[in-house]
């Protein structure tokens, strides 16, 4: 293996894993809250992405109030979607959540199909986002650094809210023990509202990153990156915020390795292997990479 | 007699159809320290979960200072004056000490008062002062209830609601557990105290309740506790039509 490779696979597998680890971290997020799987993470993402395309295509707003009103879009449609669809069925069992976020995952793609187009759509992205850039001796587009730099600006931002502010410290608490937190003064609606608008907010610049990789947005492209979430959330532990960027960044390695080693003829097969990976991670190591420490318990 | 601090009127709480707690009222007054007795299972943390807020009566009236806080959620309950250290601790693990006091002061705070809040928590329990910046979840038992009762005076309650403070600690730990429990009241706090070591809460408490099955057994002064019920019957769970197998 020439140095080019490895280099090449380093820079690959941060990008691709900056953009896992940012998918896994939006599930996580609620999950660490509420126990909820939020089957809808996907079409936050896909609304996003279409905000992106309705933007570009129909308006001249420069770059930066496209990609802004997109993540804003994320924010929004995981607050309102808390309050509006989740908050009703809070005290009822888990079950009842679970089918809240299938429903509204349907609703939104319905919505998106039948008022917009159920074909995919290009959105515009500016030059530079696509621009290939030689660095290392490796050409590569310049959104692949935008990728690693974007996350890296995220995850120091969301350590610093996590363990700086009183805020985070409560969500973290409240993540551990919802009761209790909730007994020391921590309003239950303050912390879940919180975690879906970061969730969210994460959906939102997924859409940005995962559109430009694409370059097509559908109603049902929110599926994909679902499924790359729950993967990366299986391999790195659905219990920390720590185990959801390892298993974003775990998860791309490995796909990347895949990518490098299957003879040509098996190539078509790698998501197969992946998920005989992940068949063994959760027979082997049910709890993922990274353990986290607070209980099973739900939100009443 | 001036209002009590907490009256709680014939609660009945339920858990879906199991009934927990069948008509139970109690008072406590200002400064006093009241305890709450009964074997396992008797209803004790149901009775401070509903005053809490973690549960909700199905019928009952519970009265703070005169306000009605039955059916409020807990971080409301919390904001007007009650703390509930909770049976078990419940310390949160990966959260270091230092965030664990923060918390608790969540819905209370005041930059003002924190630091001096904290110092005053430090001279009740020096070790937290050590322990500062470590994991609450790396503390021995004893300095977890330790935190715990902190965590409960962050905020500083008008009731302060004590839930099997000694459980599961040594006979050394238990003693400076009663001798701050003894210390709180000296410094004039209200306290309803929940304890399966009966006899020495009872040592301490200015009146006392004996729940039996989700009712009231005994309420009075605790040394005519033994005294008008046959305790030993009340503690073998044969009490009163009440009782169930
Ligand atoms: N979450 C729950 N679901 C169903 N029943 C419960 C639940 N919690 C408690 N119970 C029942 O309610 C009754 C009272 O329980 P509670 O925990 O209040 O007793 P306790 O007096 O605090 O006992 P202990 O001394 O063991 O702490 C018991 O019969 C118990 O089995
Ligand atoms: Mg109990």
């Amino acid at each position: 293996m020439t140095l080019g490779v490895i280099v090449e696979f380093i820079i690959n597998t941060l990008s691709l894993g900056s953009l896992y680890a940012l998918i896994s971290l939006g599930l996580v997020f609620v999950f660490g809250i509420m126990q909820l799987v939020n089957f809808a993470y996907g079409e936050y993402i896909m609304v996003s992405a279409y905000v992106l395309y309705g933007l570009g295509v129909f308006t001249d707003l420069p770059w930066p109030l496209v990609f802004l009103a997109a993540v804003l879009t994320g924010a929004i449609i995981g607050f309102v979607s808390e309050v509006v669809a989740f908050r009703p069925f809070r005290g009822r069992s888990l079950d009842a959540l679970l089918v809240t976020s299938f429903a509204l995952s349907v609703i939104l793609q319905d919505t998106v199909q039948l008022s917009i187009s159920p074909r995919s759509k290009a959105p515009p992205f500016p030059d530079f986002f696509n621009q290939n850039v030689t660095l290392f001796g490796i050409v590569t587009p310049l959104r692949s650094y935008l990728m690693i730099g974007t996350t890296v600006l995220l995850l120091v931002g969301l350590s610093l809210l996590m363990r700086g502010t009183v805020l985070g410290i409560a969500m973290r608490g409240a993540s551990e023990n919802f009761t209790t937190a909730r007994l020391m003064g921590v309003p239950a609606n303050l912390v879940i509202s919180t975690a879906f608008v970061i969730s969210g907010l994460l959906a939102g610049i997924v859409a940005i990153f995962w559109t430009a990789r694409s370059g097509a947005v559908e109603p049902l492209m929110g599926s994909a990156p679902l499924l790359v979430g729950f993967i990366a959330v299986v391999i790195g532990g659905m219990h920390s915020l720590v185990g959801a960027v390892v298993g974003g960044f775990a998860y791309a390695a490995v796909a990347n390795v895949l990518s490098l080693t299957l003879p040509t003829s098996l190539l078509s097969f790698r998501d197969a292997f992946m998920f005989v990976i992940v068949i063994m991670f959760l027979v082997l190591r049910p709890e993922g990479l990274i353990r986290g420490s607070y209980a099973e318990e739900r939100v009443g | 007699m001036s209002e009590p601090v907490l009256d709680v009127r014939d609660i009945h709480v339920a858990y879906g159809a199991v009934k927990a707690l069948d008509g139970v009222s109690l008072h406590v007054l200002e400064g006093e320290l009241v305890s709450l007795c009964g074997v396992n299972g008797a209803g004790k943390s149901t009775v401070l979960k509903a005053i809490a807020g973690v549960l909700k009566p199905v019928s009952g009236q519970i009265l703070l200072a005169g306000q009605q806080i039955a059916g409020k959620v807990p971080e409301q309950v919390h904001r007007l004056g009650v703390s509930l250290v909770p049976e078990g601790r419940e310390i949160f693990p990966s959260l270091t000490v230092a965030e664990n006091l923060r918390i608790a002061a969540f819905g209370t705070y005041k930059a003002a008062r924190f630091a001096a809040d904290l110092e005053d928590v430090f001279g009740l329990f020096p070790i937290l002062k050590e322990r500062y910046r470590q994991p609450g979840g790396l503390l021995s038992g004893g300095e977890q209830q330790m935190l715990a009762i902190a965590r409960g005076l962050m905020s500083h309650p008008t009731l302060l609601m004590l839930d099997e403070p000694s459980l599961g600690l040594s006979p050394n730990m238990v003693d400076s557990i009663f001798e701050l429990i003894e210390n709180l009241k000296g410094r004039g706090m209200t306290i309803l105290l929940v304890e399966q070591n009966a006899e020495r809460a009872l040592q301490l408490a200015d009146r006392a309740y004996l729940l039996s099955t989700g009712r009231l057994a005994f309420g009075g002064r605790p040394e005519e506790m033994g005294d008008l019920v046959d305790i030993a019957s009340v503690y073998l769970g044969t009490h009163g039509e009440g009782s169930k197998p």
